[in-house]
């Protein structure tokens, strides 16, 4: 821990396919890294591209949005709303210099708890090839202030 | 953004609500047994959870979902005056009913409960206790900040339609519906082949009892056909099913059977007398033939035929219509064309079956390239006494009778080149049919090819005792392959079957007249397209999702669709059976509450703030939101909602709001679940 970078992904789960799959992979007891922080939607349509900034903002390294397969969805077709909202926010996140692996779609059906865990962990290790995103500085420019004596003070 | 700083302690967990919002949490860390507290340090996160802004009161409990743990809630609701619960504990799709339950016991709006999943997606997913213990914080964070932005909500209620629609007349299907019938309910049974029955029709005789299936089934059959409540639609097709529980419009496409169902006594000339003959690929798997106009079998339900236009002399070339000349009724109608109707239904039972397994994936078994070697359903028509061959056991040449037999078992199936699963049903049929030979021709010899034999159900181990004690012989081991190959003078003009007998760890080579490659089921080629339709979900192997597979196996995750028989699983007739009355008595459940509550996690409007812009209108899936010419508006209609939130998240003007997955709830838990995550250089941007 003291010297691996431990990047923080926020999960957007849909509520009947990959946040079930999610279930699943705990339940089957399928270690992956402790860095997806989930948060259930009713579907990946709900995905708001500000929520995704939103997390990247507050300091998150990555953003995951999970949902049902194309031709799977429980709303008929909300997670193919979500991929066209998708690559709309991944080409204005390039002009930003986000790199593509922060922020990523993948689709897990409900029985593929393996595949999701499988995601979190690859999405893990690039984050971690990437290195801290710190959203502010990059895309904000604002400077650190008294960073030193912050850490400081924040360590534990 | 919260104005606190992470920093900021409240210690006192009786304190006065916070200022600010006057909201009143309760947070309720569990240690489900060892389950959570093993991975996560409970205890700590539940004294950190105390220390958090609005949060009154934070504790930890062995067992937060066992009675005394929902009692702990209601009492710290009313003597705490919380108006916040959140409980960290398992998914919410295990507890959130329960706990939603105790809330409003205790007179708290259900809605203003919020569960932290630090169990199936915490505890359980990794070893690394302290962070898993970090992730909970942020969970427990996040579902306090989310919780505060929640509001009470009030469910909705739908009426229920009484009437009920079976998808497919498999035994499974028919049973549904003649339960429900029986119940005094009206049932839509829709077909799709000319008749019902599905594959059970077309077997000889079940294990282990023995009994003709024809002799159990066609009487089912037959109360279907005559039931007062049921409308039977065979050669007909599910097209759109539009609306939500309680209140479904099924689109049905009546196949044109170019027979006027009125005037056919189903008598059967047109069949005798038709001149074409085509091999029956359907009913008779290949084994026989039909004729271009047809029933299925004789006993078919209905009893009408249908016209086979592809192969139809009429249709293809413009002449012939000996069917019309013999008809005594005038029966025949070649001007028929499909009809389309709808039906009002308030649920719909799925239960379309399955598919055997293509034995031709297999090419080591030689199935379609070895004469010899049939699929157990060609060897099913086989030995029906209905069948092509009138029941005798014979090579395909029609008169030679084999006189050493090969059963082959899991071929498709507990392989991972094709089905991982067990298909359950096919080791009873490979004894079954080891005894039918027996009994058939009792000279010959039977081999079982078996990696187990799985006799699990009542009465089957002593089934598989009675074969054993028939002398048939069971070599334990996966065949490596059928040949026609011979290698030496006791092999020529035979099949050879190439296995390593496990149990004595040898390979065998054992010569066989004939083999029966006992083919797995697998899901239907269009299941995932049927799931679609109907707006359910379908897992990796195709069979469709229930809602949960030991506590719900008849439901499906969508309201009001529910599965029965094969289509969810590879099951035998009595399981079948079983789901289709189960299915049926959840219909029969829903029906009888007469209206539903439904969850208010709905869409709406506020038409102050809607620019008239109509991006919603064609977003949603359900046309749920219309447009009012006359103010410039959009409206959600609240009942045909689903809660998607797709709308919400398109609106330009923020005018549309999603009730429990509101922005600022959402926001408010990506603010908390990311609590530690603000970056140093940046917390100088802390709004003052």
């Amino acid at each position: 821990m003291e010297n691996e970078f431990q990047p923080i992904i926020v999960g957007f789960l849909c509520n009947w396919c990959s946040y079930r799959a999610a279930d699943l992979a705990g339940t089957a007891r399928v270690h992956y890294a402790p860095t997806m922080r989930p948060i259930r939607v009713m579907c990946t349509a709900r995905v708001e591209p500000e929520f995704v900034l939103k997390a990247l903002r507050e300091g998150a390294d990555g953003v995951l949005i999970a949902g049902c397969h194309p031709g799977e969805c429980h709303y008929v077709e909300g997670n193919i709303k979500a991929l066209r909202r998708f690559t709309l926010l991944k080409a204005m996140l390039r002009q930003f210099g986000v790199e593509d692996e922060r922020v990523q779609l993948v689709w897990a059906a409900a029985s593929e708890g393996k595949q999701l865990a499988e995601a979190v962990d690859r999405m893990t290790e690039q984050l971690r090839a990437l290195g801290p995103l710190r959203w502010r500085q990059r895309v904000l420019g604002e400077q650190p202030v008294a960073r030193h004596a912050l850490e400081v003070e924040m360590g534990d | 953004m919260s104005a606190e700083t992470p920093n900021r302690a409240r210690h006192d967990p009786h304190a006065t609500p916070d200022a600010g919002h006057g909201e009143r949490v309760g947070v309720y860390v569990c240690h489900c047994g060892h389950n959570i507290a093993n991975t996560v340090a409970v205890e700590e996160v539940a004294r950190w959870a105390g220390e958090q802004p609005n949060v009154v009161v934070a504790r930890d409990y062995k067992f937060m979902c066992s009675s005394l743990g929902q009692e702990l809630i209601e009492q710290d609701i009313q003597q705490l005056g919380l108006n916040r619960v959140v409980v960290a504990a398992c998914s919410p799709h295990m507890h959130e009913k329960t706990f939603r339950s105790a809330c409003q016991r205790a007179g708290l709006n259900p809605y203003l409960f919020e569960m932290a999943n630090i169990r199936e997606m915490g505890s359980w997913a990794t070893d690394d206790r302290e962070a898993a213990t970090q992730k909970a914080r942020a969970q427990v964070k996040g579902a306090v900040d989310r919780a505060v932005h929640q509001q009470p909500l009030e469910p909705l209620y739908v009426d229920i339609n009484p009437n009920t629609l079976v998808v497919g007349g498999g035994i499974a299907g028919l049973t549904a519906a003649l339960e429900l019938a029986n119940a005094g309910y009206h049932v839509y049974l829709v077909e799709r082949d000319s008749s019902i029955g599905g594959h059970m029709a077309k077997l000889d005789k079940t294990f282990p009892t023995l009994d003709c299936a024809a002799c159990i089934l066609t009487p089912k059959m037959v109360d279907v056909a005559n039931h007062p409540n049921i409308t039977l639609m065979t050669w007909s097709e599910v097209i759109a099913v539009h609306g939500y529980v309680g209140n479904f419009t099924v689109r049905v496409r009546k196949k044109a059977r170019y027979i006027k169902e009125d005037l056919c006594t189903g008598c059967g000339t047109c069949v005798e007398k038709c001149p074409v003959r085509i091999i029956d690929q359907n009913f008779e798997v290949g084994l026989g033939y039909r004729k271009a106009v047809y029933r299925n079998f004789p006993q078919a339900v209905p009893k009408y035929p249908v016209i086979d236009t592809a192969n139809c002399t009429f249709f293809q070339r413009g002449k012939c219509r000996a069917c019309e000349i013999v008809c005594p009724t005038d029966a025949i109608d070649f001007n028929q064309k499909d009809q389309i109707v709808d039906l009002e239904v308030g649920n719909i039972i799925l239960a379309t079956g399955y598919e055997q397994f293509d034995a031709r994936r297999v090419p080591q078994y030689g199935y379609g390239r070895l004469a010899n070697v049939f699929t157990s359903m060609e060897f099913e028509r086989m030995v029906n006494a209905a069948g092509p061959t009138a029941g005798r056991v014979v090579l395909r040449d029609g008169v030679t009778v084999p006189k050493r037999i090969g059963i082959i078992h899991c071929v498709g199936s507990r392989d991972k080149n094709y089905h991982e699963y067990c298909s359950r049903a096919c080791c009873m049929a490979a004894l079954k049919f080891a005894h039918l030979v027996h009994e058939r021709v009792p000279e010959a010899e039977v081999f079982n090819f078996y990696i187990d034999i799985r006799a699990s159900g009542k009465h089957y181990e002593e089934f598989y005792h009675r074969v054993l004690s028939e002398s048939t012989h069971f070599i334990r081991g996966r065949v490596a392959e059928v040949t026609d190959a011979a290698r030496g003078p006791g092999e020529e003009g035979q099949l050879i079957i190439q296995v390593e007998d496990t149990l004595i760890g040898k390979q065998r080579r054992i010569p066989v007249d004939m083999v029966i490659l006992m083919a797995g089921m697998e899901s239907r080629k269009d299941a995932r397209q049927v799931a679609a339709l109907f707006g359910l979900g379908c897992d990796y192997d195709g069979w469709f999702t229930e809602r949960h597979a030991k506590l719900d196996p008849v439901v499906t995750m969508t309201e009001g669709i529910l599965v029965a028989g094969a289509c969810q699983g590879p099951k035998a007739i009595p399981e079948s059976v079983a789901q289709g009355s189960a299915a049926a008595a959840r219909v029969a459940g829903m029906i009888g509450q007469r209206v539903m509550k439904m969850e208010p996690v709905r869409a709406s409007i506020d038409a102050a703030s809607c620019s008239g812009c109509r991006i919603c209108n064609t977003l949603c899936p359900y046309h749920a939101i219309t447009f009012h010419e006359d103010r410039k508006v959009s409206e959600v209609i609240t009942a045909l909602c689903q809660g998607c939130g797709a709308c919400v998240a398109a609106c330009p003007s923020a005018a549309i709001s999603g009730a429990h997955f509101t922005r600022d709830q959402v926001l408010a838990q990506i603010e908390g679940i990311l609590w530690d995550a603000r970056q140093p250089e940046v917390l100088w941007l802390e709004p003052q």
